[in-house]
């Protein structure tokens, strides 16, 4: 029953095939390239990953346009005020000191035949293998009435930060006694718990400094991610506060008018004081820009990522359609790691291992108030498919409760350090 | 860093030694009840050995960071260098709260915030602490952990390599650097316990869902690899 390298070589037949052909591919320009577009969960891991893993054997460049980096996870809970935006702040250095060139300028355009990326600066970045982690952007004219110059007076808050502050502060001025109001995203979309804990953070907010507010939610879904949890913790925490609209009594049939403020819902008009707009969603421009998308997401092969459009390209986290995984950071950040792996497999010959991911999304309903879902996935060749999961029960114990918050916090510092270095 | 670390050690040491005179121990047999919640990691008494903590025989008097073949966090390493011994005073500032006193301890424990029960169990830990070879013939505080796994798993030599890779799946939330705030450190067990609690795990003997989870796909070979992984990890 020992196990040996040899013996585990041998039951693993990617591994071989890897080990059989040790394909460097640097078409004659000394060491491979990989160029990574995004530095969020899926692009941040996967440079670090690919740089520290391969000790220099392969050049990776990571484009990310922000100096600072915000999590979108966690950014509700600065809305509720147990964190501050610093708190969710990361710089790029940690990833620069561990090998990997970090390049703060916008990927404007890639070459597929020239295998060059075009950055807003001017400057081409040759790859021989490109990684695309852009997130997410919004679909144009999904909520009738709002677009992107609508932003500033009603805030999607779906990418952190200055737009996350912007919500904030609109809450801290709301009138007493006012309306909140939240239009939440078809599916699918980017967290799909997301829009469920920041009115649990607005509403927490609201019960202690404007506690006769009311919070509209207006959702095109019949139900949506931890339902049943949110909604038992809504009527605990914060009777009477929240009047979520579903599809079902005309949630989907909205529209907004930014100047006057207003929502209307099913043709019935409400003045409202915020207006958390967060429209349907789309895989970042890049990915559309690289042709590797097919409607509005980057269909990509479950065993190592690449995209089904090009061998030579790969697409991680929120823009990728892979099969069963949420849209998470946790997600993103565990394709980043079976995408690197077989990045590196093919352009250094080291081994590959067989993909396994696993997710897990916690969310914050009050003080001391956690709950969690999660599942593992396998590679399967028509997409990543969920092997196993668990959900957070309703009527759990105030300390299990507690415990999960603590866990989520744990989480935070681990994936962020995985992320950054 | 060092020297920081060094500034706030010495206030412990300072305020702990006016709380506990070198006498005032406690009540061994007490101590012994107290103990119960250091056995899961520590073991003390005849044939102790190291496990997840270093073995406490022997303590009083022993410099911080001394076992030679425990791999101790770079917080005690520091302590260690600092000069700082096991005494009645400092292990009673220690175990007030281990977190604050060396705050890189991979001891995932809160501290004993009663100070009878703290100067209990340390009356009780200097029992052991006599030359080995007088170590009283008592019942042993502590036995190998509970398991009925098949000692041909337990026997798997684990690949490292392979380790390194299945462990990105746990470096999600378990912080390579063995820090854990909320989520407990996984660097440097012993290999045995570290299989043991995996496959705790797997059996559902231990209740986490999101562990059980993650064990319930891993084979012993990986379980093995992960074990031997993590017990090498330099930080």
């Amino acid at each position: 029953m020992k196990m040996n390298r040899r013996a585990f070589l041998g039951k693993t037949a990617l591994v071989t095939a890897s080990l059989a052909a040790p394909a460097v591919l640097a078409d004659g320009h000394g060491k491979p390239r990989v160029v990574v577009i995004g530095g969020g969960a899926g692009g941040a891991t996967a440079a670090r990953y690919i740089a520290k893993d391969s000790k220099g054997a392969i050049d990776v460049t990571l484009v990310e346009p922000t100096r600072r980096y915000y999590t979108c996870f966690f950014s509700n809970l600065y809305l509720g005020g147990f964190k501050e935006m610093e708190d969710l702040g990361h710089g790029y250095g940690g990833l620069a000191a561990s090998g990997v060139n970090v390049v703060h300028d916008w990927a404007i355009g890639v070459d597929r035949d020239a295998k060059t990326v075009t950055l807003a600066g001017g400057s081409s970045l040759p790859y021989d293998k490109l990684i695309l982690s852009p997130g997410i952007d919004f679909v144009e004219g999904a909520v009738p009435g709002w677009d992107i110059t609508a932003q500033n007076a009603m805030p999607h808050a779906y990418k952190a930060g200055s737009q996350t502050e912007l919500l904030k502060a609109q809450l801290m001025a709301m009138p007493e006694g006012g309306t909140f109001a939240t239009v939440a995203p078809p599916n699918p979309y980017r967290c799909p718990p997301g829009p469920y804990e920041r009115v649990s953070m607005v509403a927490h907010f609201l019960k202690a400094n404007n506690p006769t507010a009311k919070i509209i939610v207006a959702d095109p879904k019949p139900k949506f991610s931890k339902m049943a949890l949110f909604q038992e913790g809504w009527a605990n925490h914060y009777e009477g506060m929240i009047d979520w609209i579903g599809e079902d009594f005309g949630g989907g049939n909205v529209s907004v008018d930014p100047a006057a403020m207003t929502l209307t819902i099913d043709g019935e008009e409400t003045k409202v004081d915020v207006c958390n707009v967060i429209p349907a969603m789309k895989a970042g421009r890049i990915a559309e820009l690289a042709g590797v998308t097919d409607g509005n997401w980057a269909p990509v092969n479950a065993a190592d990522m690449s995209s089904k459009a090009d061998p030579d390209i790969y697409v991680l986290g929120d823009a990728s359609q892979q099969g069963d995984m949420p849209k998470s950071g946790f997600s993103a950040n565990s394709q980043a790691k079976v995408c690197a792996n077989a990045v590196r497999g093919v352009l250094t010959g080291s081994k590959v291992f067989p993909a396994k991911f696993s997710n897990t999304c916690w969310s914050l309903i009050d003080t001391n108030d956690g709950v969690k879902v999660g599942a593992t996935y396998e590679a399967t060749p028509e997409k990543i498919a969920k092997v196993d999961g668990f959900i957070s029960q309703t009527g759990e114990s105030a300390e299990l409760r507690k415990t999960t918050y603590e866990e989520s916090e744990g989480w935070y510092t681990g994936i962020t350090s995985d992320m950054f270095g | 860093m060092q020297q920081a670390f060094w500034v706030i050690f010495s206030a412990c040491v300072t305020v702990a030694s006016a709380a506990v005179a070198a006498d005032d121990l406690g009540d061994a047999e007490a101590g012994q009840a107290v103990f119960a919640q250091c056995k899961g990691c520590h073991q003390v008494g005849e044939g102790a050995k190291n496990r997840i903590g270093p073995h406490l025989n022997g303590l009083f008097g022993r410099p911080a960071g001394a076992l030679e073949d425990f791999k101790y966090s770079k917080s005690f390493q520091r302590a260690a260098a600092s000069g700082l011994e096991w005494h009645a005073d400092t292990l009673d500032a220690f175990l007030e709260n281990p977190r604050s006193y060396a705050s890189g301890t991979r001891m995932s424990f809160r501290g004993i915030k009663n100070a009878k029960d703290r100067h209990d169990v340390i009356a009780y830990l200097r029992l052991f602490s006599d030359d080995p070879a007088n170590i009283p013939e008592a019942d042993p505080t502590a036995t190998a952990t509970d398991h009925d796994l098949d000692p041909a798993i337990l026997a798997i030599q684990g690949d490292p390599e392979y380790g390194e890779y299945l462990s990105s799946e746990c470096t999600t939330c378990h912080q390579a650097d063995g820090g854990d705030d909320g989520i407990p450190s996984i660097v440097l067990w012993p290999e045995e316990d570290f299989v043991i609690a995996m496959h705790a795990y797997k059996n559902k003997q231990r209740q986490h869902p999101v562990m059980q989870m993650m064990a319930a796909r891993l084979n012993d070979e990986e379980i093995a690899a992960l074990a031997a992984y993590f017990n090498r990890l330099e930080n």
